[in-house]
């Protein structure tokens, strides 16, 4: 039945239902029915260029691009009708004038739409004897290889720049025979979105650098899993042969990152299989550590645990473990007596964890980002630290949202912000104040001068109807972590919209549930949080999955404590500070490796099955954490299988909606950060995130990866006489590293921007605290 | 996803505009800037591409591209489209004098390869090229819409038709000798 909002159309004698003005692909994708096409996707805009798509219309004089044709009352449309297929088969003939036949070399092959659709609608032989055109390559990088001789000019890849990256890169360039998809001047391309274009070619113009000539898609097996390098939870499609994983491409999930995702995601597999994997237990003995057998390993283990008073034992575990070694290693602790368990390594200001929320969140739903009429960033580059949470915020500023940022560096953005604040991370708080004085709201007792930018950003936030406000990665990390966060809460409070935090890893809501924390159990103590045991207050240190020098707060400190303490490492990777100070290692599984799940950032619970097995002897983290719990002789460790543990850990958990509500009785907070002569900026560059993303080569060879440079203002780099690329020395506590500076305008005075994560930052100490900064 | 599409900005505009062309250059780009809708700006990027090519000589260059990209706040992929779709923007130094022979179906009906061959005699250049003197370039072009003319060249802003050996001789003089050779 027809009415305002549905109307009936006739389509190869279906009748089917549309929206007024719907395109008629929509229409017939949505019925099942096959029509062809190379330029229509439906997540980028129309652009009705290869006509494939020509489908008969009952009235038109001549075919209609059906991507292009809008659904009307009553029309009849015909997919398959001799005019319909005639016109097909001339555009398939025309698409493969150009088109070389080397299918037998082209990475594409057996996965390629063209080939596809020209099984369907090409001829069987080829009326074209004359000369093909060529098309000279441009390297655009190391992610992406290019073969420009097999593009047919859908421009699917030059819409996702503009539409989806936010970053128009490639383009047309030329004209009719001479025109060529490229960057027109040979440049890496620099979206972290950059791989969905080879998804999104029909063709084998664009496909994987690493995963090229490797494989045939035949001979893939297919498995899933979700992504473990950020919260985002995106689904994926794991292609394994013999055991090993050859490539990673998207799982379609509507709710979360549509059909998208990021580079991290798409070759970080690239890291797993690195020569730093450990594959045997090993031991300290006398000194020196030599490869033991698990039994021996684990007696080990357990002596040194049993040898411990409880509350001199730790349990630091990395932001992407899965749920169910969160569960086992909160189990463990609890059944030794201990509550010194923590996921938040990177955190350094814990005053607020008596009042925290009890299971902090996103505050939204990812989807209902696209939404929002004002998106406020506070501390958070979140195009880089979250690529597809970034990917819905620029949906709703092309929609006409507008976006604000406080945060310690111009941040680049690929979206127009309107207003950006770029201060000291010291003068961050004050800020924050200055816009909740504007709105009205508890300023913490914070004085303050509200400034017409305070003004601007309070009205902004004022006449929303639906805003977020995200804390990023770099708020968490800063030593006012607590004070920003009440301030964003009484912000978002006054202005009516909501707020959350983006966590560390991929699975921080998984760690909350779990109890990976050393507060909210069911037993009235406390334990020693992430920063306390980094500082020292354990004898034991068990590390379950993070690489101790890159993965916390503070390196140098963490250093320290893990030389002073036993260490009992469960790693997937060997690094050199765990090879120093590990008494025990227990080589274990990456996430692809082992059965578990995660919970993302807007609180959906994934469940995977492990995809390939872990190398040499390790074995899943979970199994390992359960025979540890035998070997102590502690109940409660006979599950089965994980999803016994992840059942357990559901049920253990008490509050079942996330919930960002900050407790009552919230002692006064102090600002931690002071202005020093030099003030570090932190943060986590997007390709240091994790110990596998950090050893994928490819990653680290885009413009993203950091150059290793410690980056000031070229007035602050006047002011001190020095010049770019000079060398300067950086000292924090006792170390120091020299390296040479850059020139970058986006920091602000009186800053050096050096991340963690990095090579050079593992000597250092925290991410936001005082730096020494002398000429070399 | 529409039809339509919002014209593609550059998410921070350039800082200083001023910067990037003199102040006659940016009154002339400005002038046909203000002929489109404030957010259509990007719309003024063919006539900024000629301004720009004639103030340098008659062709452009990747930098000079960039700096109308950064003027327009458009990416400069976007300005590279336009400056390699249409041949009137050259990407190579052409000469002072720049003759554009037609050589599309009337003019060659008409005799346009003789012109040709008495071009490339006169000058020693073929087409694409550059005389040493820097003085003439020769370019192939396609119909220019003066078929009843044929065969006809465009040198400069103006046309010549029917076109003979003698008759291009007669023009190249008159040029050589306005540039005092």
């Amino acid at each position: 039945m027809a009415t305002p909002e549905s109307i009936t159309l006739q389509v190869d004698g279906q009748t089917l239902t549309a929206r007024p003005g719907q395109m008629l692909i929509e229409v017939t994708d949505q019925a099942g029915l096959n029509v062809p096409r190379f330029c229509y996707h439906k997540h980028l805009s129309v652009a009705a260029n290869c006509r494939m798509c020509l489908v008969e219309v009952k009235g038109a004089p001549k075919p209609l691009p059906a991507c292009a044709t809008p659904c009307t009352d009553g029309m009849e449309v015909a997919t398959q009708s001799a005019l319909a297929r005639e016109a097909q088969q001339g555009t398939m003939e025309f698409l493969l004038i150009n088109h070389p036949l080397d299918c037998p070399i082209c990475d594409q092959g057996g996965e390629c739409e063209l080939q596809d659709v020209a099984m369907g609608y090409g001829g069987d032989v080829s009326r074209y004897t004359e000369r093909k055109r060529v098309v000279q390559d441009e390297n655009i990088g190391s992610l992406i290889a290019t073969d420009m001789t097999r593009c047919i000019h859908c421009t699917r890849c030059i819409r996702f720049g503009s539409e989806i990256a936010g970053l128009r890169e490639l383009g047309a360039t030329g004209r009719g025979e001479h025109m060529r998809i490229g960057t027109y001047i040979a440049q890496s391309v620099a979206s972290e979105l950059s791989g969905n274009v080879i998804d999104l070619c029909p063709v084998g113009a664009l496909t994987s650098r690493p995963y090229r000539y490797t494989a045939r898609s035949w001979e893939l097996h297919q498995a899933e899993t979700i992504a473990p390098h950020d919260g985002v939870g995106s689904s994926l499609y794991l292609h394994l042969r013999r055991n090993q994983i050859l490539r990673v491409v998207p799982k379609e999930n509507p709710d979360c990152h549509q059909t998208w995702i990021s580079d991290r995601d798409r070759f970080a597999y690239t890291g797993i299989n690195h020569p730093d994997r450990l594959t045997q237990p090993m031991i300290r003995e006398n000194g020196t550590l030599r490869t033991a057998s698990w039994s021996e390993a684990l007696q080990q283990a357990a002596d040194l645990i049993r040898a411990t008073r409880a509350e001199r034992l730790g349990l630091l575990a990395s932001p992407n473990a899965t749920l169910e070694e969160y569960y086992l290693g909160q189990q463990l602790m609890t059944g030794l007596g201990s509550r010194n368990i923590d996921h938040r390594l990177r955190q350094v200001d814990f005053r607020d964890d008596a009042v925290n929320p009890p299971y902090p969140w996103l505050g939204c739903r990812i989807a209902e980002l696209e939404q929002n009429d004002i998106t406020f960033l506070i501390g958070s580059w979140l195009r880089k630290d979250q690529p597809l949470l970034n990917h819905r915020v620029h949906q709703s500023v092309r929609a006409g949202g507008q976006v604000i940022a406080v945060n310690p560096v111009a941040y680049d953005h690929n979206y127009p912000l309107a207003l950006n604040c770029v201060v000291s991370p010291a003068q961050m708080a004050c800020e924050l104040a200055g816009i909740a004085q504007a709105l009205k709201a508890d300023t913490e007792g914070l004085a303050v001068t509200v400034t017409h930018a305070h003004q601007q950003a309070a009205e902004q936030l004022r006449a929303a109807q639906h805003g977020s406000i995200i804390l990023g990665t770099a708020a968490q990390m800063h030593p006012d972590y607590a004070l920003l966060r009440r301030l964003a809460a009484h912000i978002a409070q006054a202005a009516g919209l909501n707020w959350g935090t983006v966590g560390f890893g991929c699975n921080d809501l998984g760690a909350w549930i779990a109890g990976a924390v050393p507060h909210h159990t069911t037993e009235a103590t406390t334990g020693q949080h992430a920063a306390q045991m980094q500082q020292g207050g354990c004898d034991t240190l068990i590390l379950l999955g993070l690489e101790p020098e890159a993965d916390v707060a503070d390196p140098q400190q963490t250093a320290q404590a893990l030389t002073q303490a036993r260490v009992i490492a469960l790693s997937a990777y060997r690094s050199p500070l765990l090879e120093q100070t590990a008494d025990v290692i227990l080589p274990i599984g990456v996430a692809t490796e082992t059965s578990g799940s995660f919970i993302s950032l807007q609180g959906d619970r994934q469940s995977f099955a492990g995809a390939a097995p872990p190398p040499g002897e390790a074995r899943p983290g979970w199994k390992v954490l359960r025979v540890l719990g035998n070997a102590l002789e502690l109940a409660g460790f006979d599950y089965p299988d994980s999803t016994h543990i992840r059942d357990a850990a559901l049920q253990h958990h008490t509050t079942p909606l996330p919930d960002n509500c900050l407790g009552p009785d919230r002692a006064a907070l102090q600002p931690q950060a002071t202005v020093h002569n030099w003030q570090r900026i932190g943060g986590v560059p997007i390709y240091a995130t994790d110990a596998i993303v950090r050893r994928a080569a490819p990653l680290q060879a885009t413009p993203d990866a950091w150059d290793d440079t410690a980056r000031l203002n070229p007035r602050m780099l006047a002011e001190h006489n020095l010049s770019a690329g000079a060398a300067v020395r950086l000292t924090q506590g006792e170390h120091s590293i020299t390296l040479a500076v850059c020139s970058d305008a986006r920091v602000p005075d009186g800053c050096v921007w050096y991340p963690t994560g990095l090579p050079g930052s593992t000597q250092l100490g925290a991410s936001f605290a005082h730096i020494s900064l002398e000429p070399a | 996803m529409s039809l339509r599409n919002a014209p593609m900005q550059t998410p921070v505009p350039h800082p200083d505009k001023t910067s990037l062309f003199r102040p006659d250059i940016r009154a002339e780009i400005d002038h046909w800037i203000a002929k489109y809708p404030p957010e259509w700006q990007q719309s003024a990027c063919m006539a900024a591409l000629m301004i720009v090519q004639e103030d340098n000589g008659g062709h452009l260059t990747t930098e000079l591209m960039d700096k109308v990209a950064d003027y327009l706040d458009m990416p400069p992929i976007a300005v590279y489209e336009v400056g390699s779709f249409y041949a009137m923007y050259e990407h190579k130094p052409v000469g002072r004098h720049k003759i554009c022979l037609c050589t599309n179906i009337s003019c060659m009906l008409n005799g346009s390869d003789h012109i040709y061959q008495h071009l490339q005699q006169r000058l020693g250049i073929r087409f694409g090229e550059v005389t040493e003197d820097g003085q003439f370039s020769l370019k192939e072009v396609e119909c220019l819409g003066a078929c009843c003319g044929a065969p006809m060249m465009q040198i400069g802003k103006t046309y010549y038709e029917h076109l003979t050996p003698q008759r291009v001789d007669q023009i190249l003089d008159r040029l050589e000798a306005a540039d005092g050779k």
